[in-house]
């Protein structure tokens, strides 16, 4: 890619820039730019760009094999899509889980949750705020990561793999792992295996502490940037339980932009309370909550929209982090898109420490794993809060068992609005003249993304796949010129 | 990555078309042995680094199966730039999970997925890419996935969904030897 690009087309009097792929993002996109016939951005958008049918080609299948088929979705966050998978089909045959069962499979969610954000901010996001990003683009990654800051990307790679050999131990694979069955789960934890991760753990948290730090003096020394950067101001969406933080299980609660609750209500009614507005420009539906309507119903998810959604946090190190991000907010409300960073390393500090409380916990160690029931109910809602966002698997069965429908919403798709938003700011703010496009302002509209840190090929599990091409169109469409990246 | 005083190091490449991210996440979960690998290979185009054309390299990988007009492009441009092309992971080896979308007519599939779900609203009836050609800014969906070497050929193959971190290090620790990896039987995982 050129430092420049130069619009070569004098003729046209407007254009349009394409980035494809977007990088260092979990998935396939790419953003297209509109520019008017003065040189100024008309508009931006977010363009997910693969499909694969997931709901559709389920069809027919025994909903006890959703668990094993779904976390193919996503590579970056399987464990999300096995536990959701496992919770619908709890709901279908309609037990509730043993206390052991429970906490176990919320062991292996913290696990995930700890390596997912560890991923997001060491290996895909830090080269941006470590290098900056008009950084050469040769180094601007994790090699590079390694080559200037190697004690900080070695903490990065433990903390990710502490979280992996948790998944690892469980579900017998780091990625795709089988533990969730339907009314259970099929392995306990030993006692061998518990002690190691009690051992290791102390390592984890003084890392992600150390990572916390960076974070914020990174927000404190760009104060301006902070605030201005793809912010919108939105309703926040997340799990709580009794007002907390929750990832597992609990009631979805909807926030207003001041921080009013707008609704909280049980997983199962999700249907009536969220549509996906379909649009011919992207794969990716826009999830909006019914009630107020789309675009304006458009909220966000995620780390950020989950501390925003919660009363509180219920352990001690992550609880004084978020009163200190509050700080920051408008009351008690961050729209700063830029937080998204700290608020993601405030959610595996709390991963970590729950990972403690979980392995502390008597119930642990049990093994009374399953219940089962030959009873089968209609349908079935599982959610789980994602790394980057709420999941909702939701299975409808005939008297067999088959599926005959299903819907998945997945946690990128309901920021999809936001994402376009911020991008679209982002390129109005940088791009003054589409005759010099400089990296650096591509960059930084891929930095948008990369902020939500999308995982573009669960958003995909329709379509699914996220290069980041920025092309730029004249006023007639016709294409002038692309940064692409195949 | 490679100074000017360095020898020059292989180049490698990796591109992710019908699939889910998890073999590219499997070669991350290689973990502190990553350190060792930057070493010795130079990292170009990949979708964990910022450099957006695929230059001339030694080694390309290819994560993932074809299902749009798109993923066909990009694998026969990485096979036209690379050396030595990997198939990594089942998708790409052999097509995946993608392909139990091929019962099913590509209209039947886009039609339900963007009017028929419980939770779509959708006024004014259009489907991503149920128009005329060039659609705008999504690739056509091929009429049924399928694995890479329906389209390029594949010099190596390494199964798994995904292949675990061990084997990856494993195939690019024989490529950088000077050997073509075969993947020992204890390796070898079809899941």
């Amino acid at each position: 890619m050129t430092d420049m690009i130069e619009n070569k087309n004098k003729t046209k009097t407007s254009s349009t820039i394409v980035v494809n792929p977007v990088t260092r993002i979990e998935g396939h996109g790419k953003i297209t730019v509109q520019l008017k016939e003065d040189g100024s951005v008309d508009s931006a958008r977010m363009h997910v760009t693969q499909f694969r049918g997931f709901e559709i080609f389920t069809k027919g299948r025994d909903f006890r094999e959703m668990p094993v088929i779904t976390p193919r979705t996503c590579g970056i966050c399987p464990v999300s899509h096995h536990l959701a998978a496992a919770k619908a089909c709890d709901a279908i045959i309609g037990v509730k889980l043993t206390p052991s069962a429970h906490k176990l499979r919320e062991l292996m969610h913290m696990g995930q949750i700890v390596q997912s954000h560890a991923l997001s901010f060491f290996h895909l996001s830090s080269p941006d705020l470590l290098f900056g990003f008009d950084a050469d683009p040769a180094t601007r990654n994790i090699v590079g990561v390694v080559d200037a800051y190697p004690e900080l990307a070695k903490i990065g790679i433990a903390i990710r793999k502490f979280g992996q050999e948790i998944i690892k131990t469980l579900g017998d694979k780091k990625i795709h792992p089988w533990h969730s069955i339907p009314g259970g789960v099929n392995r306990a934890i030993k006692a061998t295996e518990r002690d190691t991760y009690l051992r290791e753990l102390p390592e984890v948290m003084a890392g992600l502490q150390k990572a916390v730090a960076l974070v914020k003096n990174y927000l404190d020394a760009n104060q301006a940037l902070a605030r201005e950067f793809a912010t919108v101001t939105t309703p926040y969406l997340g799990l709580v339980k009794n007002g907390a933080l929750e990832l597992y299980d609990g009631d979805l609660r909807l926030v207003s932009p001041k921080g009013r609750v707008i609704e909280e209500f049980a997983c199962q009614e999700y249907a009536q309370k969220i549509g996906e507005f379909v649009v011919d420009w992207t794969y990716l539906k826009f999830p909006f909550y019914r009630g107020i309507g789309f675009p304006e119903g458009s909220y966000r998810v995620g780390p950020l929209g989950r501390v925003n959604a919660c009363d509180k946090i219920a352990t001690p190190l992550a609880q004084k982090e978020l009163e200190d991000l509050r700080e920051a907010g408008d009351g008690r409300i961050v729209h700063y898109t830029l937080y998204y960073h700290y608020a993601r390393l405030i959610e595996a500090l709390y991963g970590a420490e729950r990972i403690e409380e979980l392995l502390n916990d008597p119930d642990v160690m049990g093994s009374d794993l399953r219940i089962t029931s030959n009873a089968l109910n209609k349908e079935g809602v599982g959610v789980v809060e994602a790394p980057r966002g709420t999941l909702i698997h939701h299975y409808e069965v005939d008297e067999r068992g088959s599926i005959t429908r299903a819907n998945l919403i997945v946690a990128t798709g309901h920021n999809n609005w936001a994402i376009n938003k911020g991008v679209e700011q982002v390129a109005k703010q940088y791009i003054t003249d589409g005759k010099t496009v400089t990296e650096g302002a591509l960059n930084r509209m891929e930095h948008v993304i990369r902020c939500y840190d999308p995982c573009l090929s669960c958003s995909t599990h329709a379509v699914g796949k996220m290069p980041l091409e920025v092309e730029i169109l004249d006023d007639s469409g016709q294409h002038l010129t692309s940064v692409f990246k195949e | 990555m490679t100074k000017s005083t360095e020898p020059a190091k292989p180049k490698m490449a990796s591109v992710w078309l019908e699939a889910c991210a998890g073999c590219h996440m499997s070669f991350l979960d290689m973990d502190e042995r990553l350190l060792e690998l930057f070493k010795k290979v130079e990292i170009t185009s990949t979708p964990i680094s910022d450099i957006k054309e695929i230059p001339e390299v030694t080694v390309g990988v290819i994560e993932g199966g074809l299902g749009n007009e798109e993923e066909l492009h990009i694998a026969k441009n990485l096979r036209e730039k690379c050396k030595i092309l990997i198939a990594w992971g089942d998708c790409a080896v052999f097509g995946g999970i993608n392909c139990l979308r091929n019962f099913i007519k590509v209209e039947d599939l886009l039609r339900e997925a963007y009017t028929d779900t419980v939770t779509t609203v959708n006024p004014t009836g259009v489907i991503p890419h149920g128009g005329p050609l060039p659609h705008d800014g999504v690739p056509a969906l091929l009429p049924q996935a399928m694995p890479v070497d329906r389209a390029v050929k594949v010099d190596i193959y390494v199964p798994g969904c995904p292949p675990d971190a061990d084997t990856i290090a494993f195939v690019f620790n024989e490529i950088l030897d000077g050997r073509i990896p075969k993947v020992p039987q204890e390796m070898m995982r079809y899941d």
